[in-house]
């Protein structure tokens, strides 16, 4: 009977532990691979790197003689074999070393350590402002007459593929420049926050809400709205409680790629508002040719990236257990 | 059966057969939604502009008026003037031209990337499969601007380096797309009857898995050509793509970036073009894959 107990009460438990241990090792792949390209990508720029990195140091653009590349090749270790390279290279990342900014000779651990916090701070703000934004937005117009649901995605699809940089740009002239609620230049004071939280959490809201749109429209139609509409619960009571449940699973899978489309929006936000943080840095690094700070950035957004899609597949299973980690899609 | 019958059915069922190509064109556009005409009308203004850009503009795009410097709308100059008098629309009409290239030619390298990648994913054995798959999986990892970024570094900084910088960086989300489709098309039961009918693997694919797979990407690359189109000038206007003395809209977004107060204008006029050029794309575009994949509109 112990037996009997030990296999109902524990077989599930190893294969969702397998299945998450699967899902584990896909995104420690998915890291590897990531830093592979990156160094590849290192190497095979064109060009010498000691010399690329003398003639932009000195804003120049000339040939340079083996002595003056010497040091900086011994300094970087830039003649040692490319499998060597690779292999400093990974160790130094498991050690959580991004290596050092050629141009300004600071660790790039420390040249992102300092912007990130702003960043978080506008990408947190920008989802949570885009999720509020949705739900309400959703909940006011979905499911109503035919005219006001069309209303309500039509300006969904206006939203959604509105340039971060044109929106940024209207808001701050209408809000900053004209009624001068909020400061032009917004820094990274909270007052600031605001215009460019907005201007992130738009066009994500119109994404979020088209994929929230159709579910809430079905749920709508489920048996469990229609008993509790039975029951004479208030018409706000079913769309908010019983309806939007059920309707938010497929933004939560969302959000994971939102991620990415908000990190993409940060940089041209931050380039608008004038706003410290990643983009800006990583604009500054493009500029200069600052190759380890470039690949230093990806990897740090990937790593996320990959920590978040790990975590809302997670939270997919919980929120609904139909869902198994290794579903492949229907494609 | 004779003709008449049929005849007689066509009349009765309304069947536009015997109608004229011209016709049937007309009949189909008088019920096009409204919005689906003005974005038509966009689209339409935008080639034109990128054809022959001279016949729609009375002043040359680099023409200065050095009297007449960050001026307002007016007739002579219908959207203003820049900080040295070279009046907007001009140069924003002669601007058409490349960031209308730009976004077609980003498109078509997108494509020419994730067709081959997406058959791969789906059609080869499954150990490239696999590698294949997890190589897409990858590259969607990374934001779309990070990866025209690092392209637009790597390659330097140039319009068409711009649109294969984009290109690549919109790959792999239709790699995806391709592969998905690959495979709904394999999985058919057309594809289930050549097989059993003996035909060779590469009749059934030429014949049947590519083509079918590939025609509802059509719609899908229209809809590409307006993000491309807002990515490439995004690009610009951070100062990494085409350069300010173009009068690439980004390049005309970038240049205004240093007006902003006196002359917000500047900077509006061709974000606008940008917005308005973009959802013109989407809209017609998502109505065309409505339409083609038979829903109601």
């Amino acid at each position: 009977m112990s037996r009997q107990a030990s296999i109902s009460g524990h077989e599930a438990a190893p294969g969702r532990g397998r299945r998450v241990l699967a899902r584990l090792g896909q995104a420690l792949l998915t890291l590897w691979l990531t830093v592979t390209l990156l160094f590849a990508a290192q190497v095979l720029l064109p060009g010498d790197r000691a010399t690329i990195y003398l003639n932009v140091y000195e804003g120049q653009s000339v040939e340079r003689t083996p002595e003056e590349l010497a040091p900086i090749n011994k300094e970087f270790g830039f003649d040692r074999p490319v499998l060597v390279q690779y292999g400093a290279y990974l160790s130094g990342l498991l050690r959580g070393d991004l290596g050092i900014a050629l141009q300004t000779r600071r660790p790039v651990n420390d040249l992102i350590g300092e912007q990130i916090g702003a960043t978080a701070r506008l990408t947190l703000a920008a989802v949570i402002l885009a999720w509020l934004v949705t739900v309400v937005w959703v909940v006011a117009t979905a499911g109503r007459r035919a005219s006001i649901s069309r209303f309500g995605s039509a300006i969904e699809a206006l939203v959604a593929g509105m340039p971060q940089y044109w929106l940024g740009l209207v808001l701050l002239l209408c809000f900053a420049v004209r009624l001068d609620w909020f400061p032009v230049v917004s820094g990274s004071s909270a007052q600031g926050l605001w215009l460019p939280a907005v201007t992130l959490a738009l066009p994500l809201a119109g994404f979020l809400g088209q994929a929230i749109r159709a579910e809430y429209e079905r749920a709508l139609g489920h048996p469990h709205v229609l008993s509790s509409r039975a029951r004479g619960t208030a018409e706000w009571r079913v769309r908010v409680v019983h309806a939007l449940r059920p309707a938010l699973i497929p933004g939560i899978t969302l959000s994971g790629w939102a991620f990415g489309a908000l990190v993409s929006g940060a940089v041209i936000v931050e380039n608008v508002f004038s706003r410290p943080g990643i983009g800006a840095l990583l604009v500054n690094a493009v500029e200069l040719k600052e190759f380890e700070l470039i690949s230093g950035i990806i990897l740090i957004v990937s790593l996320v990236y990959v920590a978040l899609t790990f975590l809302t597949d997670w939270l997919y299973t919980v929120v609904d257990p139909r869902v198994r980690l290794n579903y492949q899609g229907s494609n | 059966m004779s003709v008449p019958l049929i005849d007689a059915c066509a009349a009765i069922i309304q069947l536009p057969a015997r109608l004229h190509p011209a016709a049937r064109v007309w009949r189909e556009a008088r019920r096009l939604p409204l919005l689906v005409w003005l974005s038509t009308l966009v689209i339409a203004l935008t080639v034109w502009a990128s054809i022959a850009p001279g016949t729609l503009v009375r002043h040359s795009p680099l023409e200065t008026d050095l009297l007449n410097t960050l001026a307002p709308f007016s007739a002579e100059h219908w959207l203003g003037t820049d900080e040295i008098g070279r009046d907007l629309y001009a140069r924003l009409v002669y601007g058409a031209r490349e960031s209308f290239l730009i976004g077609i030619l980003a498109m078509a390298i997108a494509i020419t990337l994730a067709a081959p990648l997406g058959f791969l994913a789906s059609l080869s054995r499954p150990l490239v499969r696999g590698a294949t798959d997890r190589f897409i999986e990858v590259m969607l990892s990374f934001p779309t601007l990070l990866v025209a970024l690092l392209f637009v570094t790597i390659l330097g900084q140039s319009p068409f380096n711009v649109a294969v910088a984009v290109g690549i960086g919109a790959a792999p989300g239709y790699a995806r797309l391709v592969r998905g489709q690959t495979l709904l098309v394999r999985g058919s039961a057309y594809v289930e009857a050549a097989i059993a009918l003996g035909h060779s693997r590469a009749r059934i694919l030429f014949q049947h898995v590519i083509p079918n797979a590939i025609r509802p990407l059509i719609p899908v690359t229209g809809l590409g050509v307006g993000k491309a189109i807002v990515w490439s000038s995004s690009l610009s206007y951070l100062g990494l793509g085409v350069k300010p003395p173009s009068s690439e809209w980004g390049a005309l977004l970038a240049a205004g970036k240093s007006q902003l107060l006196e002359a917000p204008s500047l900077i509006v006029v061709p974000g606008t073009a940008v917005v308005l050029v973009a959802l013109g794309f989407s809209t017609l575009f998502s109505y065309l894959q409505a339409r083609a994949e038979g829903a109601k509109t």
